[in-house]
Parts: C-alpha cells; sequence; structure tokens
C-alpha cells in the first residue's frame, strides 16, 4: 500500500481535518472544496455533487491546491 | 430497514473451522451448512430440510461420503443442494432442493455470497494476501458479537475509541488526539482513513512486541472494503524513520490488522479478527502474545458493543445521536453501506411450507 496520488481522478472525496483547528475541509473530484465544522455537513457537501460544487470559487478555501493526496496512503 | 447489505460476500468461517464433517454457521439470518467434500472444496447449503425443516447439521442427520442424510426421514443431497433419494418412493419432488451458495475460499477465509447467485462475481472477493503470506506470521480467531453489524463498523472506523476503551494494550493519549484523513473511493467501494502519529507513546501491545520503548512513529492507515471486509496498515517505527522514496521501509514493523464483519442476524455479528505481522515471524511468544492482547481488546470491544446493543433496544424512537470529526470515516462508511443496502436484493420472503 502506498500513497496514491491517482485517487483523486477516479473520483475520490477527501476530507482533511484543518490542523490547529476543528474544521474540516472537504475535497471534491471535480475540484470543489469546501470547509465545513462537522462530518454530517462535509459529507452532506460531499456527496450533494455537483450541486453546490462551483469550482470558480476554489481559491477562496483555503489551501485548496492541486488535489494531490498526500495523506492517506497506507505504509509499505 | 434492513442493517447489512445483500448481494454481497461475507466471510461465514475460517478455512481450518471446515472439515469433512457438517458445520453450521447463520449469516444474514440464514443458516448455511458447509462442509468439506472430498475433493477438497468447501461446499454450503441451506441448513434445513426442504421436507419438515428439519436443521441438517443436527444429529442424527450425517455426511455420507459426500451426502448429507436428514436425521429425521432421511431426505439425501448432493453437495449441490440436489435432492438424490427420499424415503420409501422413487420419484423426487422437483422442489426437493437446497438452496447452494456461491462459495471461495481465500486468504484463509471461507466466503459466501449472501444475495441473488446470478449476481456472484468471485472476482470481487475482498483481498487480505497477508494472511496467507509466506512475508508474514499470523494470529487470528472470532468472537461473536451480541450486537448488530453496524456498530462494529463504526467502532473500527473510529480508532480514536482506543484511547479510552484499549487504555493499557492499544490506546495512548496521541490516538484521539490526532486529526485524521478521510477519503472515498465510491468506483471501488472503499473508505480510507488516514492518522498519521509522527511522536508518539508506544502502548505495550506494540513495545513488548517489537522491543521498541520510548516514543515512536505510529501510523494507522485503514481500508474499508465494505460491508465485511476491514483493514489497519499498522506501521510502527522509530521516531524520524520514514519508508524510503522506492517504497520501501526496511526500518519500520507492519502490522496488518484485519476484520471481517459478518452480520450473524439484525442484532448479532460474527467479529473475525487476525494479526499479520512482518517482524518476529519465527518467535512463538510474541505470536502468543499479540493473539492473546488482540482477542483481549476484541473482547473490550465485545462488551462496548453488547452494551450498545442494548441502549439501542431500550432508546425511544426518533433518538438523535451526536457526529464529531472523529467520526467522519465513520459516517463515510455509514452513509456506502446504505447506499449498498438500497441496491441489494430483498431478503428472501418468509420460509415455504
Amino acid at each position: 500500500m502506498s500513497v496514491d496520488p491517482s485517487r483523486a481522478a477516479r473520483g475520490v472525496f477527501r476530507v482533511e481535518w484543518l490542523p490547529g483547528s476543528d474544521q474540516l475541509r472537504g475535497f471534491c473530484h471535480c475540484g470543489a472544496a469546501t470547509v465545513a465544522d462537522g462530518p454530517v455537513e462535509v459529507w452532506d457537501w460531499l456527496l450533494a455533487h455537483p450541486v453546490g460544487h462551483d469550482t470558480r470559487g476554489r481559491a477562496s478555501v483555503p489551501g485548496s491546491g492541486p488535489a494531490v493526496l498526500a495523506g492517506a496512503g497506507a505504509a509499505p | 430497514m434492513p442493517t447489512f447489505p445483500r448481494d454481497q460476500w461475507y466471510v461465514a468461517a475460517y478455512g481450518r473451522e471446515i472439515g469433512h464433517e457438517l458445520f453450521s454457521r447463520t449469516v444474514c439470518n440464514e443458516s448455511i451448512l458447509f462442509w468439506r467434500t472430498q475433493a477438497g472444496s468447501v461446499t454450503a447449503v441451506s441448513n434445513r430440510c426442504v421436507h419438515r425443516r428439519f436443521p441438517l447439521s443436527q444429529p442424527p442427520s450425517a455426511l455420507v461420503d459426500d451426502q448429507v442424510v436428514c436425521g429425521y426421514h432421511g431426505f439425501t443431497y448432493a453437495a449441490d443442494g440436489r435432492c438424490t433419494a427420499v424415503p420409501g418412493q422413487t420419484r423426487i419432488p422437483r422442489a426437493a432442493r437446497l438452496t447452494s451458495y456461491p462459495v471461495v475460499e481465500q486468504d484463509s477465509f471461507v466466503w459466501v455470497w449472501i444475495g441473488d447467485p446470478a449476481k456472484a462475481d468471485p472476482a470481487r472477493v475482498p483481498r487480505a494476501p497477508w494472511l496467507e503470506s509466506p512475508g508474514y506470521a499470523t494470529v487470528s480467531g472470532m468472537e461473536p458479537l451480541r450486537a448488530r453489524f453496524g456498530l462494529l463498523v463504526d467502532n473500527l472506523l473510529d480508532l480514536s475509541h482506543e484511547t479510552y476503551l484499549h487504555g493499557g494494550y492499544i490506546g495512548t493519549p496521541e490516538v484521539a488526539a490526532t486529526p485524521i484523513t478521510t477519503e472515498v473511493d465510491e468506483d471501488a467501494g472503499i473508505v480510507y482513513v488516514s492518522r498519521h502519529m509522527d511522536d508518539a507513546e508506544c502502548p505495550p501491545f506494540y513495545s513488548k512486541s517489537t522491543g521498541l520503548n520510548g516514543r515512536i512513529m505510529r501510523w494507522q492507515d485503514i481500508e474499508y472494503m465494505p460491508p465485511c471486509l476491514y483493514t489497519l496498515h499498522s506501521r510502527i517505527a522509530p521516531l524520524g524513520v520514514l519508508p524510503h522514496d522506492d517504497g520501501t521501509d526496511p526500518g519500520a514493523f507492519h502490522v496488518e490488522v484485519v476484520y471481517a464483519m459478518t452480520p450473524e442476524t439484525d442484532t448479532s455479528t460474527h467479529n473475525f479478527w487476525a494479526v499479520a505481522r512482518d517482524f518476529a515471524q519465527e518467535d512463538q511468544s510474541v505470536s502468543d502474545f499479540l493473539a492473546e492482547q488482540n482477542r483481549t481488546v476484541v473482547l473490550q470491544d465485545v462488551a462496548a458493543l453488547n452494551a450498545l446493543e442494548k441502549s439501542i433496544a431500550a432508546e425511544p424512537e426518533g433518538y438523535q445521536e451526536l457526529s464529531i470529526n472523529i467520526d467522519t470515516g465513520g459516517l463515510a462508511a455509514r452513509r456506502m453501506l446504505a447506499k449498498l443496502i438500497e441496491r441489494g436484493s430483498a431478503a428472501p420472503s418468509a420460509a415455504k411450507g
């Protein structure tokens, strides 16, 4: 098992717990991102894709750069 | 509302549990009869005689060569469920056939397909190759749970509970305190939850098995393939020791903690567990220690989830639970399971007389 950057291309939803905060950042495979206060809210938003997923607003979400996956890969 | 999906592969047993004798286990509310044929393959058929419902696993029912003879009136069935003899007459009724279940034996498990057999694809049985790999030493067991399958899914997708429920075994303060990253691959049908603790206390489970003491790197990477198979890829290493760029990781200890979660009924579950390690493979004392420790941890979960099941049974309708960040993976799993339940075939109707 290893970090797999191809997951984003395969239609993967990703949720990161923002360091030092209680907030969650959700990334949709379409490139849209959001920041939410809890897991119910973040999954409601992600799984509603494409409803409410405006990728034009990506730049306004802190840290929502290229959807390269870095943390959820397993150790070899 | 069903509590588990149909049209899915579930682990029914370890291969070692099934020999050339009658063995029964209830999977997803269906009582199934297993035996290993003389050719060595596992067969699975309904554990109820079509005549008067007598359980075929119950003595004096018996296995004669590769046929099971009902202990009540002697109806006899072949390994594929076909009735080959009925008492006192030569004509065998056309309906005299046991339901036959698709079976795959793989990675030490016996998998059975619950649902429409026409949809069973053996290539889609999820893999846990470590359990039979020569590069790993494995200990394993199974503990029955008097709680619904979904409670075990919740439990394993949120490992922050280790800090509180499993303190002194696998729990340390860092597990609950470290943020997680969650991914859902809907096409592949996998939920990933990752918690990388780069400076953590070493719990006894790992200090006594690896010899590492003091602070460690501890990475937990969960891979859940709903509904049944869960693997925790656990990486333990001295502080600052990382995998190499080529993917090799000689400075770390790797443990694959595998669970197969199989509903027995709507409110009970078979909790299969296995711990495979890539170190001290020949050391029986490490095997004995990890087996005893993990069984203890599993029994701590069993006690907690049995209590939760009682709470659910007693609660008023419409009770609203609360979810926080640690539940991100568990909620993802629940949503994926809900989709599988919706997509699966309906449960069989009540027994025909």
